[in-house]
């Protein structure tokens, strides 16, 4: 066991692991985060996506001790107790059926729109393509995340407690 | 232990802290206290306790079961359902408002924990809205027939002289006489006896509201699970933690049917935080302090698993062959209709084609999943089982514990389309949790999930049909065969894979079945026949079948529908207008299905801008070149129970590489009353969505001793990149009296899902005038197919 030290969400935490341990695994049981979940652990789906630096990075095949920079996961994308227009924009167009893939889904368009702020269908469906939806809601995350670029979402809600 | 644990009001109320949730159904006499017929230690240890364990089940025939009314006149309902994530719980919810007369937001909703709230099954077979809002309807009118009683009493005024709004009783004649739903029981009990022979038939003596009077009903309130969802506050089954926790994995049969010889425990006991493993016949788990820690424990076992002696199935591409061999384990009496032997020796031209759909998987999106707490005796499960009420029945079977000693606790979790590996996983980790003695959480891995979850039964279709000289279709056969033996069930024991692995089988496999085309068209004469076929390996296999979204709706659908198709064609007609025609002759018309059926079919051609033409679509002349797209449509109907879909395709093929790009989805559906118009048109595309991977990407494949679809790699499922750029939802109410006060709603969760593959193929021939009649359409097998054709 090693001690890593991770900023995740504006703090800095330490935690006592496996050099080797995914960081899903920290994220969920050590820093009790529930916005990255386990979905295949093969970096296939996207379920587990957090955003290191501005990238959107597969958590379940990133060993916890090659983890640099800064962490934001599903629960640190609101600002200020309001939520990302991304996930405000996901309660406007109702977008989840179950929700399990959905951090997947938000992250990658919150880092998709970070780096393009008016997307084309093409370059949405291109970004999006390893955001794994088993409910099918790509229809509405399209449409989502298309609010989003107009500008169009009403304004950010409070984040639930 | 989670440093920051959110649990949803819901689960806490659900996990009685404080106890307060079972002390008021207990003091209210709406817990029913029975003796199981288990008896086994922990029943012997109940000293003297007036019932076997504290989890006793709530009376459905109690109002308290079902309503509270708190102090500040807000009111929490109870319903003995599961939410997949289709917003049944906002309808629920709606549907109740209307009656109690409360505003929405003032309420909130407790689903599918065993030991408060009252059994209605879980959810399955779309029957949520259509079966059980009926018996939370009609508790909810007798709550408000019975606060409109006391507020009478109050006023001394007979209850005609009262009128209510918001959970406000007021005198008509004077409005400041006013009291709340509060003020007459806010946090005191209703004691108020219901009648019903089962829980689908709960009433009491007040009447449901005619239809023109539901003000809550038919808007579309946001669906209230979704905020929680998206800012990462919810916890899940997945998240859900308590002191003391192990985390557990399983160690699958490297081959399907293979013994378990020898585990050297040695081979992981430098596994940091290697606690132990578990073995019982072919189940073996590992059990670790941490998941990480499981999840290598589990990779690294040495375990001694000798083959089988002979091949448990044949491979994949040599499945529909053994099928059409293979004798059947069970067949239906044949459903016949006139003489079709003498309308297909007298038709002017006969069809016949074959029709193949592979085992599709359920492969759920977040691995089966779940945590048993074993403290005190008493077994608690966390789970996302749609069907919580039989997984606790069949784990205090499986665990011979008393009922009254086991509880389900549901939360949210990923897609429930049918009897997934949810299940599963609630009785293993019961059962290690049971054999440790400590909570445990399982989680399943991804090629665990894909391989050996639940399959919808794979199926071969024949069909046989007759036209006349003037091209109307004068006989119909159907015969169809599908691998469904082992098929899982409702909880029992013997159909989960742990009771299997461990050699529990006391009775045959669950025989299964295969089904019949769901349509309203008249033809004079049919027969149908149906058969079911095993595998095999009939036990412990990765082929077990079970429930999936429509269980046969899809693969009997592109059979039957694509059929109607070739048909259509052969007479020259256009597919539209040779359903319409079909249609428009049938005389039986239970719950209107014939009227509806016409009315969506019309819906859904309107709505797309349908040309009338028969189909192939006549190639592009002149500029025709190798590498356009070949564009057509295709129409496919069918009902599910009392609702109707009709859905329309776009596809656009890729004469290059084969690819289907489903451009434009249209469905007209018709279930009925719509209780919330935008939850159900996302319900409805979705379910196209999941038709469309299905029709497009979805086979579980394998060799003649393991599955080897095992990931999204093996195992492909519909991405972004596939979506239809436009997707029109028309909801119709085809009811020849649309306004009647009597109006049902129907079920959606399956319907529009099941013309799906049949509309995508119809579509590929109209483009190429190639038909294909195996799904799914993967790129490799279309291009195979029109090179064939020479297109």
């Amino acid at each position: 066991m090693t001690i890593a030290k991770l900023h995740v969400n504006g703090a800095t935490h330490e935690v006592d692991t496996a050099p080797d341990t995914p960081l899903l695994y920290v994220l969920r049981n050590d820093l009790g985060l529930q916005g990255p979940r386990f979905g295949c652990g093969l970096g296939q789906c996207g379920a587990c996506s957090v955003i290191i630096d501005g990238a959107a990075v597969r958590s379940c095949t990133m060993p916890v001790s090659q983890v640099r920079g800064q962490i934001t996961t599903l629960e640190g994308l609101s600002k200020n107790g309001r939520l990302d227009p991304v996930q405000q924009a996901w309660i406007d167009e109702q977008v989840p059926q179950c929700g399990y893939c959905h951090n997947g889904q938000i992250i990658n368009a919150r880092v998709l729109l970070n780096r393009n702020p008016n997307p084309t269908d093409a370059e949405i469906r291109s970004a999006m393509e390893g955001a794994l939806c088993r409910c099918m809601t790509y229809y509405r995350v399209q449409a989502a995340i298309k609010r989003v670029a107009r500008g169009t979402t009403t304004t950010g809600r409070e984040k639930a407690e | 232990m989670s440093p920051r644990l959110h649990l949803p009001e819901a689960i806490k109320d659900a996990l009685h802290f404080g106890n307060s949730r079972r002390d008021f159904l207990k003091a209210s006499g709406a817990l029913v206290i029975s003796f199981g017929i288990s008896t086994d230690a922990f029943a012997a240890a109940a000293d003297g306790a007036p019932s076997a364990g504290p989890y006793a089940d709530p009376d459905f025939r109690q109002l308290d079961t079902w309503i509270v009314i708190h102090p500040d006149n807000t009111a929490t309902f109870y319903v003995g359902k599961t939410d997949g994530g289709q917003g049944t719980g906002t309808a629920f919810r709606q549907m109740m408002c209307d009656e109690l007369d409360i505003a929405y937001d003032t309420t909130s909703l407790v689903m599918g924990s065993t030991d408060i709230t009252p059994d209605q099954g879980g959810s399955g077979g779309s029957d949520a809205i259509e079966t059980d809002g009926w018996p939370m309807r009609r508790v909810a009118a007798e709550a408000r027939r019975a606060l409109l009683e006391l507020a009478g009493k109050r006023f001394n005024v007979p209850v005609t002289q009262l009128t209510v709004k918001d959970a406000t009783i007021a005198l008509k004649s004077d409005p400041t006489k006013a009291v709340t739903y509060a003020e007459l029981v806010g946090g005191k009990r209703f004691n108020i006896a219901l009648t019903g022979n089962n829980v689908d038939a709960t009433r009491g003596t007040a009447d449901v509201k005619p239809v023109n009077e539901l003000r809550v009903v038919g808007r579309s309130p946001q669906r209230y699970d979704i905020p929680a969802k998206v800012d990462g506050s919810l916890t899940w089954a997945v998240d859900m933690k308590v002191p003391g926790m192990v985390h557990a994995r399983n160690v699958r049969p490297p081959v399907a049917g293979a013994v378990l010889r020898s585990v050297d425990e040695t081979s992981v006991a430098g596994v940091p935080g290697f606690i132990r493993t578990v073995r019982q016949g072919n189940y073996l788990a590992v059990i670790c302090e941490r998941e990480e820690q499981a999840i290598r424990a589990a990779r690294e076992l040495k375990v001694n698993w000798q083959p089988p002696a002979t091949a448990p199935f044949p491979p994949s591409d040599e499945l529909f062959g053994y099928m059409r061999r293979a004798a059947p384990t069970s067949k239906s009496e044949p459903e016949v209709l006139g003489d079709p032997d003498a309308a297909l020796a007298g038709a002017k031209l006969v069809l016949e084609a074959e029709y193949e759909v592979p085992f599709q998987g359920h492969t759920a999106i977040g691995p089966a999943h779940a945590l048993a707490d074993p403290s005190n005796g008493q077994m608690t499960i966390y789970t996302n089982d749609m069907k919580s009420y039989g997984l606790r029945n069949g784990v205090a079977q499986f665990l011979n514990m008393p009922r009254e000693r086991v509880r389900v606790v549901y939360m949210n979790g990923p897609q429930v389309y049918g009897r997934t590996a949810a299940d599963d996983a609630g009785f293993e980790a019961a059962y290690l949790a049971r054999t440790l003695g400590r909570p445990v959480r399982l989680q399943w891995m991804r090629n665990e999930e894909t391989a050996w979850d639940t399959k919808g039964p794979a199926y071969v279709f024949k069909l046989r049909g007759g036209l006349d000289a003037k091209g109307k279709l004068v006989a119909f056969e159907y015969d169809a065969c599908a691998v469904d033996y082992n098929h899982v069930g409702y909880n029992e024991p013997d159909t989960v894979l742990i009771a299997q692995l461990m050699g529990k089988r006391p009775k045959g496999p669950a025989k299964g079945a295969a089904a019949t085309p769901s349509e309203m068209y008249a033809i004079a004469n049919r027969r149908s026949t149906t058969r079911v076929v095993g595998l095999p390996m009939i036990w412990e296999t990765p082929l077990r079948t079970g429930n999936l979204r429509d269980p046969n709706g899809p693969q009997v659908t592109f059979a039957s529908e694509s059929f109607i198709d070739e048909l259509a064609a052969a007479a020259k007609a256009d597919p539209v207008q040779f359903r319409l025609d079909l249609l428009a002759e049938a005389s039986e018309d239970k719950a209107f299905r014939r009227a509806r059926s016409i009315a969506a079919v019309r819906a859904a051609a309107k709505t797309y801008g349908w040309d009338t033409r028969p189909s192939p679509k006549k190639p592009a002349t002149g500029k025709a070149s190798a590498d356009q797209a070949l564009t057509g449509r295709g129409i496919a109907y069918t009902y599910r129970n009392r609702t109707i879909a009709a859905t329309i395709a776009e596809v656009e093929v890729n004469r290059q590489t084969g690819r289907v790009w489903v451009k434009r989805l249209v469905c007209a559906h018709d279930c009925g009353l719509v209780i919330n118009p935008e939850g159900l048109r996302r319900t409805i595309e979705c379910g196209m969505l999941h038709g469309l991977s299905r029709a497009l990407w979805e086979e579980v494949r394998f060799d003649s001793e393991k599955v080897t679809s095992v990931d999204w790699l093996s195992h492909p499922s519909l991405r972004h990149s596939d979506t239809p750029e436009a997707i029109d939802v028309v909801l119709i109410n085809g009811d020849p009296q649309p306004d009647r006060s009597d109006l049902a709603p129907y079920g959606a969760g399956e319907a529009s899902h099941k013309p799906v593959i049949a509309a995508v193929a119809n579509a590929i021939h109209d483009a190429t005038g190639v038909r294909l009649r195996r799904a799914p359409f993967r790129k490799e097998r279309v291009l195979a197919a029109l090179r064939a054709a020479n297109v």
